[in-house]
């Protein structure tokens, strides 16, 4: 199975709204998704140009889905969706 | 416990941000226009309503402003008028931490509950050995009374079942000195001649309840408003806050409007030097150690609640008072702000007449992102001085130690010793130390466990920042090898 990429935006407005919070991930995975996942530190990705759209962030891509307001919960949910939903296309 | 990144964190962050944008929109002409933005009708309040959230987040914006919540004397007026007052007035207020009493969810008055698992035993030791009577059986079951308990946990020590449990207050809990109490209310306060402006109730509060007093419209106003000359001063844990190069962030601080930056880490220098001749000018004297004193919120705990250690304490200024006082020396007319990760600098600057202003490294990026810069499309700039590695080394836990033993290896005795985090239970070793004398002679102390790069004014996750600090020591020179 091809790793699930977990990109998170370490671009400035996204850092201070808090993408700190979410590089976590990179320190403590929960053990189930270890070697699932792929997470990588990516420079802005334009998410947060369009109006005042730093206020939605952080951004996290999942697998090229948008998370707004990215936290730690979402991203993991995001994930667990995803391979539930792999698991079952196998079937 | 800190939480170090939370829902309550992350919305400081958002409040400075709102704050910068108000700023540039139409001088916090619309900012009462905030509050009902982030939290529009149909929204899934946190707590009892939107309306108390909106309430609160008036409360958080005045202090990003500059005002504490009991500052308020009419209800009435607007955030618009206080941000027009911000921008009026010539000099910040005092450094404060304050509570948003309405925020603050009094948690639990009485620290102890009795569970189901009492058993409702014969024995009932915890009834026999409440001093107070706070005890009674309902229902069969061990009850506490929370307006008799006075929480000093003789039930949980004698329960057999364990069935007591220990319910934190988490501001109370991770106040080192007792500086933050209820009220009759339950509602807590914090004691502003005992505080040490640490930050870790601010750090630790479930509810964000508690919030500071900010310059940051002052330091605004300064640099678009009026044609003085404002230099940042970027303290040495800055490396590590931003995912980018240094000197891209130095960049980005020209773009934001500030006339020049400096590296505190030079400042480091001097102190690392004076403190090394300080340390070998004591053990001559035969004295039985020292601690460092570059800790703001430390050396005012000394002060105020160990003052029998008053005397190990080092007399040697801090990186930011050495660094201040070269940059007035060579721009006397310039406006100092040290950027840093310390809420308790703030207080050591109002001591500092070289010192001007002081913003968090939170601050800064609040003011990036309102203003629109990306750090990474930014021109790389040079600081002026260059720093050595152990100057570099100061915000990791270990960093002054290490720095002084490097300059006075050879001439005297060194062993030295860390205090990671002003605990409770740290302070009664320090006390200890005092009176009884200590094993080693060189003591560094840190108020924030693992150093200033997890200091309450960071944004970085502190492994990452540790990480990334350690990197560029490694790139700096020997302070040994230096002219
Ligand atoms: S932790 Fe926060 S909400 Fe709880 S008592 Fe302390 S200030 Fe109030
Ligand atoms: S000493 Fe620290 S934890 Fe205690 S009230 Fe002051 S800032 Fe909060
Ligand atoms: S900074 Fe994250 S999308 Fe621009």
């Amino acid at each position: 199975m091809e790793k699930i990429q977990v990109k998170i935006c370490a671009g400035t407005a996204c850092f201070v709204m808090g993408a700190p919070q979410i590089q976590a991930l990179e320190f403590s995975t929960p053990e189930d998704l270890a070697d699932k996942i792929e997470v990588t530190e990516v420079r802005c990705m334009n998410h947060c140009s369009q109006g005042k759209g730093y206020n939605k962030g952080p951004f996290v891509e999942v697998n090229g889905e948008v998370i707004e307001e990215a936290t730690m919960e979402k991203v993991i949910t995001k994930i667990r969706d995803l391979i539930a939903k792999e698991e079952e296309e196998k079937c | 416990m800190l939480i170090p990144k939370n829902y309550a964190n992350q919305m400081r962050s958002r409040i400075l941000v709102k704050v910068v944008e108000s700023f540039y929109k139409d001088r916090f002409e619309s900012a009462d226009e905030i509050p009902i933005e982030m939290r529009p009708k149909d929204y899934d309040s946190s707590r009892c309503c939107i309306y108390k959230d909106r309430a609160i987040l008036k409360y958080r914006m005045m202090a990003a402003m500059g005002f504490t919540p009991q500052e308020e004397t009419n209800e009435a007026k607007q955030l618009k008028d206080y941000g027009k007052e911000a921008l009026k007035r010539q000099n910040h207020a005092k450094s404060c931490l304050a509570v948003i009493d309405i925020a603050c969810s009094a948690c639990v008055k009485s620290q102890y509950m009795v569970t189901d698992a009492c058993r409702g035993c014969f024995a009932r030791p915890c009834v026999m050995n409440c001093p107070k009577q706070a005890i009674s059986i309902i229902n069969g079951r061990s009850h506490i009374n929370p307006d008799l308990c006075v929480s000093c946990g003789k039930c949980l020590e004698v329960c057999p079942y364990h069935a007591v449990v220990k319910l934190p207050v988490p501001c109370e809990e991770a106040c080192p000195v007792g500086a933050i109490r209820k009220d009759e209310h339950g509602v807590e306060h914090i004691n502003e001649e005992t505080c040490i402006s640490c930050g870790k109730c601010l750090q630790s509060c479930p509810f964000g309840a508690i919030v500071e007093r900010s310059q940051l419209v002052d330091v605004l106003n300064l640099i678009h408003n009026t044609d003085k000359k404002v230099v940042a001063m970027l303290a040495p844990a800055v490396v590590g806050q931003f995912p980018f190069e240094i000197n891209q962030v130095v960049g980005a601080l020209k773009k934001i409007g500030f006339d020049d930056v400096v590296e505190v880490a030079a400042g480091a220098d001097v102190t690392s030097k004076n403190e090394a001749a300080e340390f070998i000018e004591r053990m001559k004297e035969g004295k039985s150690f020292m601690t460092t004193s570059c800790c703001p919120a430390y050396y005012r705990a000394a002060e105020v609640h160990i003052p029998e250690l008053k005397p190990f304490v080092s007399n040697t200024k801090t990186p930011m008072y050495y660094a201040a006082e070269m940059l007035k020396k060579e721009q006397p007319d310039c406006v100092s702000v040290f950027v840093g990760p310390c809420l308790a600098k703030r207080s050591e600057a109002e001591y500092d007449p070289n010192v001007d202003y002081v913003l968090t490294f939170e601050e800064i990026g609040a003011m990036f992102v309102g203003a629109g810069v990306e750090i990474g499309d930014c021109e790389q700039a040079q600081f002026a001085k260059v720093s050595s590695a152990q100057g570099r080394n100061y915000p990791l836990s270990g960093g002054v130690a290490g720095a002084v033993g490097n300059l006075v290896e050879g001439e005297v005795e060194f062993r030295p010793e860390r205090i990671d985090g002003l605990s409770k239970e740290n302070i009664k070793l320090l006390k200890k130390y005092a009176t009884k004398g200590s094993e080693n002679n060189m003591i560094e102390v840190m108020c924030c466990e693992g150093g200033c790069i997890a200091g309450p004014g960071c944004i970085a996750l502190a492994k990452k920042a540790a990480r990334q600090v350690e990197t560029y020591v490694a790139q700096g020179v020997n302070q040994k090898d230096m002219k």
